[in-house]
C-alpha cells in the first residue's frame, strides 16, 4: 500500500516534508478546536447539499479534512499532459460519433456500444456545436497506486460538480491556517471562476458575432433550489458574474434563447447548464420536462446558442466507452495514452465474463451508466450472499457490467482525535475546454474515504474531502 | 438588468423577514400585557393578536382556547399554520438562496446562521420560559440581515427591491395593528378620557414598537390623537405609514432612474400620495379611521401588485 505522505521508513516523502515540518510544531488541543470549527465554517456558509429521504429534505455537510492532499509541481506536469491528451481525444471522439464515426468504420469500437446507449443522443447527429467542442468542462477521475503510477477512473465529460469543494476547501484551509501558506508554496486555485468565465465567453456562438455586442452573456441554468447541487450552481455563477437562470426565466424570442429581465427579455450567448440532456428541451427530448427551455435545440441547431456541455456528451461517461479509451486515445491523437486505464473486462464479451465469474472475490463490478458508487459490487469486502445475490444479476444482464481488479488505491492521512490516520483517495482535476485551448486548474478534488480500509469515496457513501495542493516548483 | 424572478425572490424574502419580525413584536407585547392582567383580558389580548395577523378561523380549525401557550405556539411554529414564523424564516431562506447571486456573502451568511439558530428552536414547543429567547432571536435575525444589506450591497436593483418588499410589509402590518384597535382610538372615547385604560395604548404602541419613541416626543403624556398622529403621520418615526410611503417613494423612483421609465406602480404611488399629504388627523378622524386605513391598505397592495407586473416578477 502506497502512503502520499509517509515512505516505508516512516520519513515524510518530499511533497509532505514542508507540511510535515509545520504540522510537528502544532498543538493538538488547537488542532482539535480547528477541526471542529471547520464543519461550522461549512455549516454557516450553507455549502451543503441536499438529501432527499423519505419525508423532509435534509441538508448535509461534506466532510472535510484538514491534512491536505499534496502533489509535487513534476507530478502534476505529468498528469497535466496525459489529462489533455485524454481531453482532446473524448472531444474528437464525440464529434465523430455525432458525424461520420470513422472510428467504427475503422472497426476500433464496436457500433453496438452506443446503438441503444440512451446517453447517445441521435437529434445530434450532424450537429455543429460552436468551436467544435462537445465537452466545454470535464472531470478526470484519477486514481494512485505508487510513486509514478496514476490511473484514470471514471471520465466525467457529462457535467462533472464538485469544483466548488475545491475553491472552499481552500478558502477553509487559508483562513485556519495562513501561516501554513506562508512556508509552504501552493499554487492558487482561486482564479478557477474567472478561467471559467473566459473559457466560456471565448467559446460563444456564432449569433453573438453577429450581434455587435462586446461581451458575451454567460448564464448557469439550474433545475432550482432544491436541487442537491445548487449551492454550486449558486456559487459559480456569483464568482463569474454570470446570471442564475432557471428554464422558467427564459424563452425562445426572435430565433435566441432570451432571459426575463426586470427590463424585459434579453439574449443569452452561452448557457452553462446543470440540467440533464433529458431535460433541456421538451420539444426534442423528455415532453413533460419543466426544466428546460422549449426550442432551445434548434437555436442551437442554427449556431444561436452554446450549450456546455453539449447534449449527448454523457456517451463518455459509460463505463463500456471508458474500456475503449485506449483505442479512442490511440485513433485520434496517433499516440500511446499517457494516463493509463485501470484494467478493465467487459462483461459483454463470453470470455471476460468467465473470467469475471470465477473471480467476483477478488474483482470490483460496476453497472456501465452507473455513477455516484450505486450498484457496484466490492468483492473483496462482500459476504458471501452480496456475491451470490450480485452474480444472479450478472449473469442475467452481463451487458450492463464491466469489471476491474481492486486496486491497492494510495492512502493520504486523515485528521482524527487519535492523531493521523491513512486513509484511501482519489483525485478529480477540473479541466476547461474552448477555442483558446485546454485550461487545466492546478488542483482538483481529492475525495477521502473516511472509513478505515474503505475503497469508497463517493460523498453519497460516506466519504470526505480535503485539500489538494500542487506545489510551485 | 436583473432577472424578474430574482427580483420577486429578493422583494418576498424582505416581506418575509419584515412580517416575521413584525410577528414577534405582536406576541411580545402581547406576552407583557397578558402578565399584568386576569385571565380574561389576557385570553383577550390573544385573541387579538390571532385577529391582527389574519388567522382566526385557522387558529380555532386547531384550538379551542386563546391562550398564550396555544397562541404563541400556533403563531410562531406550527406546522398548520402556513404563515407561521418558522414558515417564513424557511421562505426567507430559501428566498435568499434563489436571489443567493444577487445577495452579498454577508447578506447570505446573516440569513443562513439566523435560520440555523431559529429553527431547531421552533422544532419544539415553546415554553413561557423561552419565548422570550426565541422572540430576542427572531429581532435579532432581521437586523442582522438590515445590517449587512446597509453595509455591503451595491444601490442596484436588487437593494431598491428588497426594500420596497420591507416598506411594502412594514406599512401593512402598523396599519392592520392600528385597524385592530381603531376603536380604542375614536375621539368619542378619548373624549370620555379617565375612563379608558392607557395601558390599551401603550400596547398598541409597542406593537409598533414605538413605545418609547413615542414618550420621547410627546413627554409621556399619551393620547388617542397624539398616537393616530404619530403613527400614521409622523415621517421622523421609521415604522409610520407616512415614513413607509416616504420611503417606497424613494425606491421606486431608482427603479425609474435605472429603467429610464416609470411604470403603473409609479402612478399608483403618485395616486395613493395625494391621499396622505399635507393630511391633518382631524381629517382623518373626519373621514373614519377605519376607512382611511382600508383605503391606505388597499393602495399599498395595489402598489406591490403592480411592482411584481413592471418588472416582470412572473412569466
Amino acid at each position: 500500500m502506497f502512503d502520499e505522505m509517509t515512505d516505508e521508513h516512516g520519513n515524510a516523502r518530499p511533497a509532505y516534508a514542508d507540511y510535515n515540518g509545520w504540522l510537528g510544531e502544532q498543538d493538538a488541543a488547537w488542532l482539535n478546536r480547528k477541526s471542529a470549527e471547520a464543519d461550522e465554517s461549512f455549516r454557516r456558509t450553507g455549502i451543503t447539499f441536499n438529501v432527499y429521504g423519505e419525508d423532509e429534505a435534509e441538508e448535509r455537510l461534506i466532510p472535510f479534512d484538514m491534512v491536505p492532499r499534496i502533489i509535487t509541481a513534476g507530478e502534476w506536469r505529468r498528469l497535466t499532459r496525459g489529462i489533455e491528451q485524454r481531453v482532446q481525444a473524448l472531444n474528437a471522439f464525440l464529434y465523430d460519433l455525432y458525424h461520420r464515426q470513422e472510428i467504427i468504420r475503422a472497426g476500433r469500437v464496436p457500433e453496438r456500444l452506443f446503438r441503444n446507449n440512451e446517453a447517445w443522443l441521435t437529434n445530434m447527429v450532424g450537429l455543429n456545436p460552436p468551436g467544435g467542442i462537445y465537452t466545454h468542462i470535464v472531470g478526470i477521475d484519477l486514481v494512485r497506486t505508487g510513486p509514478d503510477e496514476f490511473f484514470v477512473l471514471e471520465d466525467n465529460a457529462r457535467t462533472p460538480s464538485g469544483v466548488s469543494y475545491m475553491l472552499e476547501n481552500r478558502e477553509t484551509m487559508m483562513g485556519m491556517f495562513p501561516d501554513l501558506f506562508s512556508r509552504v508554496g501552493v499554487e492558487p486555485v482561486s482564479n478557477y471562476p474567472r478561467r471559467l468565465a473566459r473559457s466560456l465567453a471565448a467559446s460563444a456562438p456564432p449569433a453573438f458575432a453577429s450581434s455587435g455586442r462586446a461581451k458575451p452573456a454567460v448564464a448557469v441554468l439550474t433545475p432550482g433550489i432544491y436541487n442537491a447541487a445548487y449551492f454550486e450552481h449558486a456559487f459559480l455563477a456569483d464568482q463569474m458574474g454570470a446570471e442564475l437562470v432557471e428554464g422558467s426565466d427564459l424563452r425562445v424570442v426572435d430565433g435566441r434563447v432570451q432571459m426575463r429581465t426586470t427590463g424585459g427579455y434579453t439574449p443569452i450567448d452561452v448557457l452553462y447548464r446543470r440540467v440533464d440532456d433529458d431535460f433541456l428541451d421538451p420539444l426534442t427530448f423528455n415532453p413533460d420536462s419543466v426544466l428546460g427551455v422549449p426550442g432551445i435545440m434548434d437555436v442551437y441547431r442554427a449556431g444561436g446558442i452554446t450549450i456546455a456541455n453539449a447534449p449527448g456528451t454523457g456517451i463518455c461517461d459509460d463505463k463500456a466507452i471508458y474500456s475503449f479509451m485506449p483505442e479512442i486515445v490511440e485513433f485520434y491523437c496517433g499516440e500511446k495514452p499517457l494516463l493509463p486505464n485501470v484494467e478493465t473486462w467487459r462483461c459483454a464479451d463470453a470470455d471476460s465474463l468467465a473470467y469475471v465469474l470465477d473471480n467476483l472475490e477478488e474483482l470490483v463490478v460496476k453497472e456501465v451508466h452507473g455513477s455516484g458508487g450505486y450498484g457496484m459490487l466490492i468483492g473483496p469486502t462482500s459476504s458471501k450472499k452480496e456475491i451470490k445475490a450480485f452474480r444472479a444479476k450478472l449473469e442475467a444482464n452481463p451487458h450492463n457490467y464491466i469489471a476491474q481488479p481492486t486496486l491497492s488505491l494510495s492512502t493520504c492521512p486523515i485528521y482524527t482525535k487519535k492523531g493521523l490516520a491513512p486513509r484511501h483517495v482519489d483525485l478529480r482535476p477540473f479541466v476547461l475546454v474552448s477555442p483558446d485551448g485546454i485550461d487545466i486548474t492546478p488542483g482538483g478534488l481529492t475525495r477521502v474515504a473516511l472509513k478505515k480500509g474503505s475503497l469508497v469515496v463517493n460523498s453519497s457513501q460516506g466519504g470526505g474531502t480535503k485539500d489538494t495542493w500542487v506545489l510551485k516548483d | 438588468m436583473m432577472l424578474g424572478r430574482t427580483a420577486n425572490s429578493l422583494f418576498w424574502m424582505f416581506r418575509y423577514l419584515e412580517r416575521s419580525e413584525n410577528t414577534a413584536r405582536l406576541i411580545e407585547a402581547a406576552l407583557r400585557m397578558a402578565l399584568t392582567r386576569d385571565i380574561v383580558t389576557a385570553e383577550e389580548e390573544w385573541r387579538s393578536v390571532i385577529s391582527t395577523l389574519g388567522i382566526r378561523p385557522l387558529y380555532l380549525e386547531h384550538n379551542e382556547k386563546f391562550d398564550g401557550h396555544s397562541a404563541w405556539n400556533f403563531v410562531l411554529r406550527d406546522k398548520a399554520n402556513p404563515a407561521s414564523v418558522r414558515a417564513m424564516s424557511a421562505a426567507v431562506r430559501s428566498n435568499a438562496r434563489a436571489a443567493r447571486t444577487n445577495i452579498s456573502s454577508e447578506v447570505w451568511t446573516a440569513v443562513n446562521e439566523s435560520y440555523l439558530k431559529l429553527d431547531p428552536v421552533l422544532a419544539r414547543p415553546v415554553s413561557q420560559g423561552a419565548v422570550g429567547d426565541v422572540i430576542s432571536t427572531i429581532r435579532r435575525a432581521g437586523r442582522q440581515v438590515h445590517g449587512a444589506l446597509d453595509g455591503t450591497m451595491l444601490r442596484n436593483e436588487g437593494f431598491h427591491f428588497a426594500r420596497a418588499g420591507t416598506y411594502i410589509e412594514r406599512a401593512e402590518s402598523t396599519a392592520r395593528i392600528l385597524d385592530m384597535r381603531y376603536f380604542l382610538l375614536l375621539p368619542s372615547l378619548s373624549h370620555v378620557g379617565s375612563s379608558l385604560d392607557t395601558g390599551q395604548w401603550e400596547q398598541l404602541l409597542r406593537s409598533a414598537a414605538g413605545a418609547s419613541a413615542y414618550s420621547w416626543l410627546n413627554a409621556g403624556r399619551i393620547e388617542a390623537r397624539g398616537i393616530v398622529e404619530f403613527l400614521v403621520l409622523d415621517d421622523r418615526f421609521p415604522r409610520s405609514l407616512a415614513f413607509c410611503r416616504s420611503a417606497l417613494r424613494d425606491n421606486l423612483a431608482a427603479l425609474a432612474r435605472i429603467h429610464g421609465e416609470q411604470g403603473r406602480c409609479h402612478e399608483l404611488m403618485a395616486e395613493a400620495d395625494v391621499r396622505i399629504n399635507n393630511l391633518s388627523v382631524d381629517e382623518i378622524f373626519d373621514r373614519g379611521l377605519h376607512e382611511f386605513l382600508i383605503d391606505f391598505m388597499a393602495r399599498n397592495a395595489a402598489i406591490a401588485d403592480a411592482i411584481a407586473e413592471d418588472y416582470r416578477f412572473l412569466a
